[in-house]
């Protein structure tokens, strides 16, 4: 059973014959439910492409992918298990993004209840599990308040409430703290942390943020599409 | 699920509600060009219904007064009189000039008619009937005109002593109605230039001027300057007849053309307001199309606003039919109000208007009807765009 994030041998290419750019080369990776892991290179490496196929978004060339003990693409096998990967994204794969990105025209708790309210459940269920979300985020005091009411550390810690909603096996987290000063910028990873621990959900955060690359306990570095995993200093965040 | 469309409007009602305004404005223009051509062709009708003839009778092979000129000998309502099925028949004359008051000229239609007689106002709003045989005029109150007020026709000088209402020419010229003698004359009488150079030329014909027979010049001098022509004979049929019978009579047994209320009808707005209704058809179609345009630019302008939003919500699972919803519904409420706004300003300006304005409820429906159905079809551009967005430009790289 591959709980959490399973990658075996994944490729993707871009472009036809002299042309082609293999972004992606026999990309490995493990990640445990619970668990938080930094995904750091240089720009071009292949980070976003990367993110991309797991987040069902574009397709691999090659390879298989397991989200919470079910393989969603298997090249072997046809590739996509699903063929609405609309719902795939929506029910099983949580994002985070660079800048928050919340629906300016929703309050805070509908920001957040959107996802389960796609997701067929009720308006008061899915606003109850908003609002349960934002009090682990500490956040539920602007409920009703508008995105452009919030600060940024706050609009960040909503978009991580809504990655939660719908309680998905995987969080993909792209440069979350790049807009942030230092401490709110561990302030986000402690809270990464706690969520990851508490809904057991496995965490991957791109970024290339010096301050933030120490807390973590792993970290795959990827450098022209292929990744090396190696094991970061898991610093504590006071 | 929530109204993603309802809350997008709420968060930015402004601007929402200003463009509303705008379009509506731009709407209220369309109904009120949809009102000037109902006020015509109900003008028309009125027309025909106060002068409260039965039939026109008109000069042979003219289409009668309100189209063309027509012009027939006074006397021939005497023979109509004595025809079955004619209850009443009455001369009248229709002349379209500039009537001075003060130092002001007005467009009117001067209406010669004798009073009693089909052709004379069917009621007034303020003032009397006509009780002396020349100098006195009743007026549509859209010419401005004041009872007691003095206005100038031609050569003389005309007391108003009556207002009535909606007694308007097929034009939209209001009428005043003055004893059918001072109509003729005005109608017809040369200048005096005119008569003086008629007289000498009389009094030179040796055939006209004979020494012999004394009175002769006068009496063909006097006949020069006497009118015999009037424009229409209305001819009210009695009970138990119908118009169309009395007007084949009529045209079987007179040198004279008949028309029924109906034929006069089909003239008046088939013929005489069909080249006004083709324009406004025109202005209307040029309005929707300029309508269609600006709701398709801001639906299409505000959905790019939200490109960002529209990658996020897809990549979060919203599916195409969510999307597309939203801004459907946006164009709707756009044009809803816009509708609401158009709806209202035709109706508070119309009244300001030179001629009649018509607005009527059926126009109206219909008129939501197109609104919706062009917002609906302006927002397929807008929708197009969203649905083009690819989730992937949410993830950043």
């Amino acid at each position: 059973m591959d709980d959490g994030i399973h990658i075996e041998g994944l490729s993707k290419r871009y472009g036809e014959g002299d042309t082609a750019v293999e972004a992606l080369k026999d990309v490995n990776m493990r990640i445990a439910p619970g668990e938080v892991v930094g995904l750091v290179g240089p720009s071009g490496s292949g980070k976003t492409t990367l993110l991309k196929c797991l987040g069902a978004v574009i397709e691999p060339t090659r390879g298989r992918m397991t989200l919470g003990g079910e393989v969603i693409y298997d090249s072997e096998q046809g590739g996509w298990k699903t063929p609405d990967l609309r719902a795939l994204r929506r029910d099983r794969i949580g994002f985070i993004f660079q800048a928050p990105y919340l629906i300016p025209f929703l309050d805070v708790t509908d920001n957040v209840a959107l996802l389960p309210m796609l997701a067929g459940r009720a308006n008061g269920a899915s606003r109850a599990r908003a609002l349960e979300l934002l009090q682990a985020l500490d956040v539920a005091h602007r409920a009703k308040a508008q995105p452009s009411e919030l600060s940024g550390g706050e609009q960040q810690r909503v978009s991580i409430a809504r990655a939660l909603a719908n309680q998905p096996p995987v969080i993909l987290a792209d440069e979350p703290t790049a807009p942030l000063d230092s401490e709110r910028a561990l302030a986000v990873v402690r809270i990464l942390n706690q969520m990851a621990s508490q809904y057991q959900t496995a965490i991957i955060v791109v970024t290339h943020d010096e301050k933030i690359i120490p807390t973590f306990k792993r970290i795959y570095h990827i450098r022209d599409g292929r990744t090396v995993e190696e094991a970061g200093e898991g610093r504590e965040i006071s | 699920m929530i109204s993603l469309a309802g809350r997008d409007i709420l968060h930015s009602w402004g601007k929402f509600v200003l463009t509303g305004v705008g379009l509506g404005l731009l709407i209220g223009a369309t109904l009120t060009m949809a009102g000037v051509y109902r006020g015509m062709v109900d003008d028309a009708r009125v027309l025909l219904t106060n002068s409260g003839a039965d039939i026109w009778v008109v000069q042979k092979d003219t289409q009668g007064p309100y189209a063309e000129a027509s012009s027939i000998r006074d006397d021939v309502y005497r023979g109509l009189l004595g025809m079955p099925g004619v209850a009443q028949a009455a001369n009248v004359t229709y002349l379209t000039m500039q009537v001075r008051h003060g130092v002001r000229e007005s467009r009117t239609m001067v209406v010669g008619f004798e009073p009693g007689q089909p052709g004379e106002p069917g009621y007034l709003v303020a003032g009397r009937r006509l009780l002396r045989g020349h100098f006195e005029a009743i007026a549509d109150v859209k010419t401005g005109f004041k009872i007691g007020e003095r206005i100038r026709i031609r050569r003389h000088d005309y007391e108003v002593v009556g207002l009535t209402r909606r007694m308007v020419s097929s034009g939209g010229d209001p009428m005043v109605f003055i004893p059918l003698k001072d109509a003729q004359e005005a109608q017809f009488l040369k200048d005096n230039d005119a008569i003086v150079a008629d007289r000498a030329r009389t009094a030179a014909n040796p055939a006209l001027n004979r020494p012999g027979v004394p009175g002769l010049l006068d009496a063909v001098t006097a006949s020069q300057t006497i009118n015999h022509s009037v424009n229409a004979v209305l001819v009210k049929v009695g009970v138990g007849d119908t118009a169309a019978s009395v007007a084949q009579e009529i045209r079987r047994w007179k040198h004279v053309q008949a028309y029924t209320r109906e034929q006069m009808e089909e003239i008046l707005i088939e013929k005489l307001v069909a080249t006004s209704a083709k324009q406004i058809g025109m202005f209307l179609a040029i309005l929707t199309v300029v309508s269609a345009a600006i709701v398709a630019f801001i639906i299409y302008t505000m959905t790019l606003g939200k490109i960002r939003e529209i990658a996020v919500l897809k990549l979060i699972g919203t599916r195409n039919r969510t999307i597309a919803g939203m801004i459907l519904q946006q164009a709707l409420g756009l044009g809803l109000i816009g509708f609401i706004v158009g709806k209202i300003s035709a109706t508070l300006w119309a009244p300001a208007f030179p001629k009649y304005v018509l607005l009527e409820t059926a126009d109206a429906m219909r008129a939501l009807v197109i609104v919706m159905v062009v917002c609906a079809l302006a927002s397929t551009l807008a929708i197009r765009a969203a649905l083009k967005v690819d989730p992937a430009t949410a993830i950043g790289g």
